[in-house]
């Protein structure tokens, strides 16, 4: 093995024993690096969703279609032959949202590489990459409920109509009628208070 | 006047704005999910096909396709148990079983071996070789008999051979021929023993076979040869020690043989035993038991070899045939299949090779007309009840589709020509008739009963199963969205789309099932093997008044050849059913098409065809579509990008004064100016323009503050993206500082540079979108290494002073003054980016009927999904704390990044694998537009960017409007009655 290949991240200890026997047998070096990782779906998180956690169509992308990789059953993914320099890994997933990871990998520095997540500045120790969250492609439709078409600008309007129906009159009948007869003589006592009432107390 | 309702009242403009911003997704339930939409999923041409083993007690095949898709087909009915779509730039050449359980698939020229599980398509694992560049890979899995654990696959390429393990891709060895220039061309096994023969050639002449041991590699015996007269680099080896191989004028044939140490060779003139042979020679994958395939232009000839003698004509077939490659079915013995066409019918004939002049089975199929020739023919066989075989075959046709066909039928068919879609357009139905002849009537009458006894049949369970599926048609095609006629709210439309095999269908928007299809006679492969391009599809003819009866036609434009100068063709075809009304060759090449606003008096479309040396053709080629022509003929103006010479051209037509004197309908063309961009630093990536369709509502937009900003309306804005040369590669390749994009907005008419901006540290792939004033567009930006969409706004300044209501009054204002490129208007330009996730593959903006709705950007991202985006987060007024006012008029708050709300995603739950392109076409009602992407896959549905205001939707519940109107109605009697009971009382009392 040339100094200029393989660098992996901190999984090295499981992914030397699954990718290096390949690596070395190579003959002739690579120019050029290999990113490996792993995707993580938690199928927990997938609940609710329609579809099975199924790895089987998780595609790893490297800048922007340069290099397409798909997920093995384990979640692991590696690509080969990769140039120094600062690269794009994106995660195309149906039902999930993964960020994007930039990933450096230095020239003067065999071996180093590091990662982070562009979305939210994350750095990553290990590149182990998880959806940010799962997605959600359908509207939920909300059940039936009586609560909420009462309280829906329709139900809130037949409500007050009944109340003032049904309610009021009764309020009324419980008022004593000496009480309604002497308001009422106080109404016809004070003037109304008329619109050129209004005008002419403004003027004086 | 009082603040405080002034407030209310802003406070319930800001609650709808809020409540408006909170609906932007135009979400659906899953429940409506193919209630608007509709989604197919194809595979492509298929270019090799595996089956599965018989025993695995599967009917299953495994298919490579020329779109570099691996697929699994139910051999029954044809459907997809899995596929995946592997990138472009990531060939798939081989395929190949292993183990009963693997599919193993070699791709990159030999340097990527996969291996995926055979039931679900889950990827087990993936090697890489390093091999020689540009040399054809092969891949042979070695077939073992003896029971064991593990399965050896090799794989060549150049001097290069590995042997990788099967179970988890480990190279369990790999070797380098050191023969200079060895280029590996067979590997084939030894059917005894451990040993591999691998035969190669180096240079031209020399013959190079080598024997290796299987399990470690190791050369055992290596035979050199110097055959004269050179050697084509075709060549078969079969089991029994004989190789064949073409020389290099593809004239004669070396039969090779190999005994012990020596090697004895003749050559032999093929047009010694084989009768008119024409055109190029080539040498089919048929070789067992001494026979073999030759196919020339005209035929293809089977041939037995003589020992080292010669060469005996069996049979020879009239092409188009095809033959298979040999299936063994007994221990000797092997069958091949060749079909032929015979008329109207396909021939399928099944030959075993100990017996080659016989035939086992020999049926005659009835296929669709529209599909041409054989190219293709994969033979399989099951073994029937009484032991005997069974033999079925999957034949490729011409237009990419894939047929099974068993027992002389076809058992089912997929029409993957739609994988490879080039041009899509949209045509409207016929108009629904009012007058109805008597005739129809009682037809119609008839029909009527027999489709209710059906259907009575039916509920009463007594229909057999072809009634059953009459029933199924019938409501089909009673269904409302599915109707063959046009319908009010224009949602029932035909879209024809152009595929890369010259094949023209038409597809119903409501639930996509092919109308009618037209494989063109002129875009087919010629037999001197000339493969013509299909290229673009136009709007022919538009009947209005005084041609309402005729029926819509469509323009189809292609080249006879994959060169940029071949001469072009053109089709013309009756939209309503297909029928090719006209077809021409051109006598010059095409280079650009411009559809023209002119029309004919037979409502023909102009088109102006651009040939190579720059002379434009006038189409339809009538003295009446000249006349109409010429006089507009100094007011048009066109524009072509160079990328080859990183320039743009402005152009005008004039009167061809050399060489094309006769030809009145060919004008030369006049460069007006150009831009050249300077190639050390800008190369162009993208040039865009405005829908020639468009239509825009208003041309003015009312910001908060009651001013007035008019828009840049032009149909001449051109928009220019240019990347520095080291940019212009992949993300990886560029460090930030040495990259940028430089963004143009040209005028194409005088050639005006509008605005110009450079992006630093920005690189391609540069995607972008312009309508009405603006252009969005999506680029990487180094720096912060994430994608950005930008978005710059064109205003017009000269008209801004037009504010003064004294002025309108007055007539001192110039808006009526025509938009013209000739005069020099003082642009305003707004520019704003922000950052976006994914990487883009195609992006297209909604177009509605008269421009009113607001608009929305549809991009298709990476994962093969297309989102809705609403234009006002590429506003380029957004700010981080917006006005009261500002909110008022519904500006969002500045975010740095644009959201993705998983429930715009337009094809919600699905991909539309290998996106390549959407289309926005308008419905006759203004808020709905009707959205087609496509790639391998083809997705339809219809979007309301601003909810359909102008319709109830189908959510609306008639039900529970019905169910109020009832219970007011008995709540008003109800009451009417308590109170004339109550008044009665009263009265009483």
């Amino acid at each position: 093995m040339s100094p200029r290949r393989g660098a992996l991240l901190v999984l090295a200890v499981f992914l030397s024993a699954c990718l290096d026997p390949a690596a070395a047998d190579q003959p002739g070096s690579v120019e050029g690096y290999t990113i490996a990782g792993r995707i993580k779906i938690d199928a927990a998180s997938a609940k609710g969703f329609g579809l099975p956690a199924k790895t089987s169509n998780t595609k790893v992308i490297l800048n922007g279609g340069q290099k397409v990789t798909f997920a093995r059953p384990d979640g692991y993914f590696a690509f080969h032959n990769v140039p120094a320099g600062t690269h794009l890994i994106e995660v195309s997933s149906l039902g999930y949202f993964f960020s994007p990871v930039r990933v450096d990998i230095s020239a003067r520095n065999p071996g180093h590489i590091q990662a982070a997540l562009t979305e939210n500045r994350r750095v990553l120790n290990e590149l182990v990459l998880e959806p940010l969250k799962a997605e959600q492609y359908y509207e939920v439709r909300e059940p039936f409920n009586i609560m909420s078409l009462l309280k829906s600008p329709m139900g809130l309007m037949v409500g007050f109509m009944v109340l003032m129906v049904f309610v009021m009159p009764k309020m009324m009948e419980n008022i004593d009628p000496e009480e309604i007869k002497q308001a009422q003589e106080q109404m016809r006592n004070s003037p109304v208070p008329s619109f050129s009432g209004l005008l002419a107390r403004a003027n004086s | 006047m009082a603040p405080p309702p002034r407030r209310l009242l802003l406070a319930l403009v800001g609650f709808l704005a809020a409540a408006a911003l909170a609906t932007l997704a135009v979400a659906v339930y899953e429940d409506q999910v193919g209630l608007a939409d509709w989604h197919q999923k194809y595979i492509g041409k298929v270019k090799q096909a595996v089956y599965h083993s018989q025993k695995s007690g599967r009917r299953r095949v495994v298919v490579l396709t020329e779109e570099n898709v691996i697929a699994s087909l139910d051999l029954r009915s044809g459907d997809i148990f899995w596929r995946h779509v592997i990138e472009k730039n990531d060939p798939v050449d081989q395929l190949s079983l292993s183990l009963g359980k693997y599919v193993v698939t070699l791709s990159s020229g030999g340097s990527i071996l996969r291996a995926w599980n055979l039931p679900d398509g889950q990827m087990i694992w993936e090697t890489n070789m390093q091999t020689s560049t540009a040399s054809k890979s092969l891949l042979h899995v070695l077939s073992n008999n003896k029971v064991a654990k593990d399965n050896l696959v090799l794989v060549s390429a150049g001097q290069w051979i590995y042997a990788v393990s099967s179970i988890d891709g480990v190279i369990s060895w790999g070797k380098e021929f050191t023969l200079d220039g060895l280029e590996i061309k067979q590997v084939t096994q030894s059917p005894e023993n451990d040993i591999v023969y691998v035969v190669g050639i180096a240079g031209s002449s020399k013959l190079a076979v080598y024997h290796l041991n299987a399990k470690t590699g190791e050369i055992i015996k290596d035979i050199q040869e110097s055959l004269p007269g050179g050697l084509c680099g075709e060549m078969l080896l079969g089991s029994d020690n004989r190789l064949v191989a073409l020389d290099e004028t593809r004239s004669a044939l070396y039969i090779v043989e190999f005994k012990g140490e020596s090697i004895s060779y003749k050559k032999v003139k093929i047009s010694d035993f084989v009768q008119d042979i024409s055109g190029t020679v080539k040498l089919l994958p048929l070789m067992s038991n001494g026979i073999i395939a030759l196919q020339s232009s005209s035929t293809i000839s089977l041939l037995k070899l003589q020992g080292l003698n010669g060469l005996e004509v069996i049979h020879s077939f009239d092409r188009p045939a095809a033959v298979s490659d040999a299936l063994t079915i007994t221990e000797k013995d092997e069958a091949f299949a060749v079909v032929q066409h015979l008329g109207s019918q396909i021939e399928f004939i099944v030959k075993v090779t100990s017996d080659a002049s016989n035939e086992i089975i020999r049926e005659k199929v009835n296929i669709d007309q529209h599909r041409g020739s054989v190219e293709k023919v994969f033979l399989n066989n099951y073994v029937r009840t009484d032991k005997s075989h069974g033999f079925r075959a999957l034949v490729v046709m011409e237009d990419h589709s894939i047929l099974l066909i068993q027992q002389g039928a076809v058992v089912w068919s997929r029409e993957d020509g739609l994988a490879s879609i080039v041009d899509v357009m949209a045509s409207e139905l016929p108009v629904e008739k009012d007058g109805v002849s008597v005739a129809d009537v009682e037809h119609n009458l008839f029909e009527w009963l027999k489709g209710h006894m059906l259907k009575l049949k039916g509920t009463l369970m007594l229909a057999s199963v072809d009634e059953l599926a009459a029933i199924q048609a019938l409501r089909v095609r009673s269904s409302e969205k599915n109707k063959m006629t046009r319908d009010h709210n224009g949602f029932r439309k035909l879209l024809i789309v152009l595929t890369k095999a010259g094949k023209v269908l038409a597809l119903h928007t409501g639930d996509g099932r092919i109308i009618w299809s037209n494989l063109l006679p002129s875009l087919r492969a010629s037999k001197s093997g000339e493969m013509p391009s299909a290229l673009r599809l136009y709007q022919w003819q538009v009947p209005h008044h005084r041609v309402m009866r005729e029926n819509p036609s469509i323009l189809v434009v292609g080249r006879s050849g994959a060169d940029s100068v071949a001469p072009g063709v053109l089709s013309i075809l009756d939209s309503y059913s297909g029928e090719e009304l006209n077809s021409q060759r051109f006598d010059h090449s095409v280079v650009q098409i411009i559809p023209l606003t002119l029309k004919d008096s037979s409502e023909q479309r102009l088109h102006l065809i651009v040939d190579s040396n720059s002379y434009a053709h006038l189409y339809p080629k009538s003295l009446d579509a000249l006349d109409s022509f010429v006089p507009e003929m100094s007011n048009i103006y066109f524009y072509s990008v160079d990328i080859q010479k990183n320039a743009i051209r402005g152009y005008s037509l004039q009167k061809s004064s050399d060489l094309n004197l006769d030809d009145q309908y060919c004008f030369g063309t006049k460069e007006l100016w150009s831009i050249n961009f300077p190639s050390d630093s800008e190369r162009i990536a993208i040039s865009e323009t405005r829908k020639m369709n468009e239509v825009v509502h208003t041309q003015a937009k009312i910001i908060a503050d009651q001013d007035v900003m008019y828009k840049y309306l032009s149909k001449n804005l051109v928009f220019v993206a240019t990347v520095s040369p080291k940019a212009a590669g992949e993300i990886g390749s560029a460090a930030p500082e040495e990259a940028s994009l430089v963004a143009y907005l040209i005028d194409a008419v005088s050639g005006r540079i509008l605005h110009r901006v450079t992006h630093h540290g920005a690189q391609g792939p540069v995607h972008a979108v312009v309508s009405e004033n603006w252009v969005v567009y999506h680029y990487f930006n180094l720096r912060a290494h994430r994608f950005e969409i930008a978005v710059i706004e064109i205003y017009d300044q000269s008209r801004a002073d037009n504010k003064d209501v004294m002025k309108l009054i007055l007539g001192k204002h110039n808006l009526s003054a025509p938009m013209t490129s000739y005069s020099r208007p003082e642009v305003m330009v707004k520019s704003q980016s922000y950052f976006f996730t994914h990487s883009v593959k195609a992006m297209a903006v909604t177009q509605t009927a008269k421009g009113i709705t607001s608009k929305q950007l549809l991009i298709g991202t990476i994962g093969d999904q297309v989102l809705a985006l609403d234009k006002r987060f590429l506003d380029p007024r957004r700010s981080v704390n917006p006005t009261q006012q500002e909110k008022e008029e519904g500006i969002i708050p500045l975010t740095d990044s644009l959201p993705i709300i998983p429930q715009s995603y337009v094809t919600h739950s699905v991909q539309v694998e290998a996106l390549r392109g959407i289309v926005s076409i308008p419905a006759k009602l203004e808020s709905t537009t009707l959205v087609f992407s496509y790639g391998v896959d083809l997705f339809y549905t219809r979007l309301a960017p601003s909810r359909t205001y102008d319709s109830l939707t189908d959510e609306f519940s008639y039900a529970l409007l019905l169910i109020t109107i009832v219970a007011l109605v008995a709540a008003l009697f109800v009451t009417w009655i308590w109170s004339e009971k109550k008044e009665l009382r009263d009265k009483w009392r």
